[in-house]
């Protein structure tokens, strides 16, 4: 088994320490940044996101291998920016405005940047104007939203509508989710996707992204 | 603490039992079998063989109770231990000997290709820890019918088997397959590789067959469970507690042939009463009367000494519908709390008359689910709690903390596919699909995925042979094609 064979096993069993110490043999054996994140940290989370869906592996796992997956990205990202080599991608997240309830957002952050997603998490309470103003400074194309209560679900629509009110639909795109969520809901609203759970937040982000 | 299930306190459990020994003593027990009416003289009771009656005496039946084993363990073909029916260990086994199955919502007769799928589902049903002879094939003659199910369940499944003869002649094929996996009669009755379903007929009787069969089994060392099946205001008092009475003679004058023929014979003290339903004629296993009184006479078996067996987790629903849930989830849950040995049921309709595969696929789930309530509430790393809680308040989320880790498998119960736990939306994504529909694709994918018995080649050759003859003798010159 090479070392990037290797790495996605040591994923798949959450060794986190294991993943760091091989991406740290993979870079010092002067494996291209490129190859190490795409075939052995990506790879592997394709490997364990696949395990998931197919009931063979549980939510643990996959946090457990994200949160390895987390300490190779963090070898790797400043050699990323020196090689220029770019994100799988950028997405703002945040519980919609009034809502505290934060638990199934962090859970979407742990599994975003698991699938080397970079993630800025702005927290609870977020208004339509802090979504919007985060994601055109951070040059992120998704936003996405989260809420636990009926009464917080009307404040999705204002990021959205805010959106289309400065031009920026369709070149920022929402995803929502959150026990009251429904796809109808998000249709009925104007978001382009809607994760019915972490993992398959995960999948519509990746397609938003076009990196599905 | 495992939660329990009672219904009979000490004072009425013993009041049944002595209501139960004076009818075996006074109105004694029909018995239509010549050598077991001797074998019971032999031993001191008062028999009649003109009448082919036989009183027993108190003697008779305390040393039946002295004799008979608290408890025995099972192995499968391959003879590893399976079971261990002791103290208020639990183990499901499909119901047996159905006329029909279940096929895409029609009931139809089966047949061997039925039989082997159903063999090789059971082999992947991990809640169900025994198969049964659980139909009957319709393609071979009826004198082999009964041997030609064990024979298919051995070739196809490894798990140890429930079964019973349909005659006397035929025990001896069914003790000869059973020699031909273990290897010799000293191993077979060291490891026991089945259980015979032995029924008494009611009210207090027992049939040329069914007497014979208990006395053979007794002496090969092959455990026995006795199916009494008082039905209630039809065939026995309506009273709950007046049929318990009958069970109890009934099965106890089987422990009385049983360890007159061996003593310490390995048996189960089971059954299969039912209420009689005055509306529609029928037995209705579902009902909850039917469903008290087998954990209320396990209760009298366990306080006679005897691990316990019940025809309890089924239903008399016609298709796989709500009924066929409630009914099945319901029996299986009293009877597992009542601490009953060896529940007998899944997969069965239509008062015991039709399995269905899918119908197993989801009773394994409910079995599964009895099993973690039984195990109930125990504090494992919960004292002192304020470290978890700091870790909870630091982290937000427990879902990786190493406590989970080691706790989540052992304290939750994670069902397969068949149960349904997606939010809405997912489950609209994923097809929308019914239970009817998961059940039949994971009957499918149990059955692909079954690995052949690890018996060897020489040991199957041998089962072959031996079933081949036995056909033969009833004109049958080869066995179904098995491709």
């Amino acid at each position: 088994m090479d070392i990037l064979q290797e790495i996605g096993a040591s994923l798949r069993k959450g060794d986190d320490n294991r993943v760091a110490e091989l991406t740290r043999q993979a870079i010092d054996a002067g494996m291209g940044v490129g190859a190490i994140l795409d075939d052995g940290l990506i790879g592997g989370m394709n490997v364990v996101g696949d395990l998931f869906r197919r009931h063979e592996i549980f939510l643990p796992e996959v946090l457990l291998a994200a949160r390895a997956m987390q300490k190779g990205i963090d070898l790797l990202k400043p050699l990323m920016i020196e090689e220029g080599i770019p994100a799988v991608g950028k997405v703002v997240i945040g519980t919609a405005q009034g809502d505290l309830h934060d638990i199934g957002k962090n859970l979407v952050g742990i599994m975003l940047k698991g699938a080397g997603i970079e993630v800025i998490d702005l927290g609870n309470d977020v208004s339509a104007e802090r979504f919007v103003d985060t994601a055109v400074e951070a040059g992120a194309p998704v936003i996405g939203i989260s809420a636990l209560l009926t009464t917080t679900m009307s404040s999705m629509k204002g990021v959205v509508d805010l959106l289309r009110e400065r031009g920026l639909n369709g070149k920022i795109r929402t995803i929502i989710g959150g026990a009251p969520v429904s796809k109808d809901f998000a249709d009925e609203i104007g978001a382009d996707a809607y994760g019915y759970d972490a993992a398959n937040a995960v999948d519509q982000v990746k397609a938003l992204l076009g990196v599905a | 603490m495992r939660p329990a299930l009672t219904f009979l306190g000490d004072e009425l459990k013993t009041k049944i039992i002595d209501e139960a020994r004076h009818l075996l003593c006074t109105l004694g027990v029909e018995i239509h079998n010549p050598r077991v009416l001797a074998l019971l003289g032999d031993h001191g009771a008062d028999v009649d063989l003109s009448k082919q009656h036989v009183r027993l005496t108190d003697g008779l039946i305390d040393q039946a109770l002295a004799t008979v084993p608290s408890g025995f363990k099972l192995y499968d073909a391959i003879g590893r231990q399976t079971h261990d029916f002791s103290g208020d260990n639990v183990h499901f086994t499909p119901g047996s000997a159905a006329i029909k199955i279940l096929d895409n919502g029609r009931m139809r007769k089966p047949v061997t290709g039925d039989y082997i799928r159903y063999a090789k589902l059971m082999s992947g049903l991990e809640h169900i820890q025994a198969q049964s002879t659980a139909f009957i094939t319709t393609d071979v003659p009826e004198e082999i019918s009964d041997s030609y199910r064990l024979f298919l369940s051995l070739m196809y499944c490894e798990k140890p088997v429930v079964t019973g003869a349909f005659t006397i002649a035929a025990f001896d094929i069914m003790r000869d397959l059973q020699l031909a996996v273990r290897g010799s009669a000293e191993e077979l009755k060291a490891k026991p590789l089945t259980i015979f379903s032995c029924c008494p007929t009611s009210p207090i009787k027992w049939s040329d067959v069914t007497s014979q069969n208990v006395v053979d089994c007794a002496r090969q060392g092959i455990p026995v469970e006795f199916i009494s099946m008082p039905l209630s205001g039809f065939m026995a008092p309506v009273t709950l507690v007046g049929s318990l009475i009958q069970h109890t003679a009934e099965t106890l004058s089987g422990v009385v042939i049983s360890q007159a023929a061996s003593p310490g014979a390995p048996v189960l003290y089971g059954g299969s009463p039912a209420i009689f339903d005055i509306r529609y004629e029928t037995t209705p296993m579902g009902a909850v009367e039917t469903q008290m009184i087998d954990c209320a006479y396990s209760e009298i078996g366990k306080h006679l000494g005897m691990p316990t067996q019940a025809y309890i987790g089924m239903s008399d629903a016609k298709q796989l519908d709500a009924q066929a849930g409630f009914e099945t989830s319901m029996g299986a849950t009293l009877a597992a709390l009542s601490g009953i040995n060896s529940i007998s049921g899944p997969g069965m309709l239509d008062f015991e008359s039709c399995q269905s595969l899918e119908k197993l696929v989801v009773d394994n789930e409910i079995c599964g689910l009895t099993q973690r309530l039984v195990r109930g509430i125990e504090p494992r790393e919960d004292f002192p709690s304020t470290p978890i809680f700091e870790e909870l308040l630091r982290d937000k989320h427990l879902l990786i903390a190493d406590h989970t880790r080691r706790h989540l498998k052992e304290e939750i119960f994670f069902p397969g596919p068949v149960v349904d736990r997606a939010n809405s939306s997912r489950w609209h994504e994923e097809g929308g699909i019914t239970l009817h529909e998961r059940a039949a694709k994971e009957v499918e994918r149990l059955v692909a995925a079954c690995a052949p018995s690890a018996l060897s080649d020489d040991v199957t050759t041998e089962l072959d042979r031996l079933m081949t003859a036995e056909a033969r003798r009833f004109g049958m010159q080869s066995l179904p094609g098995r491709g």
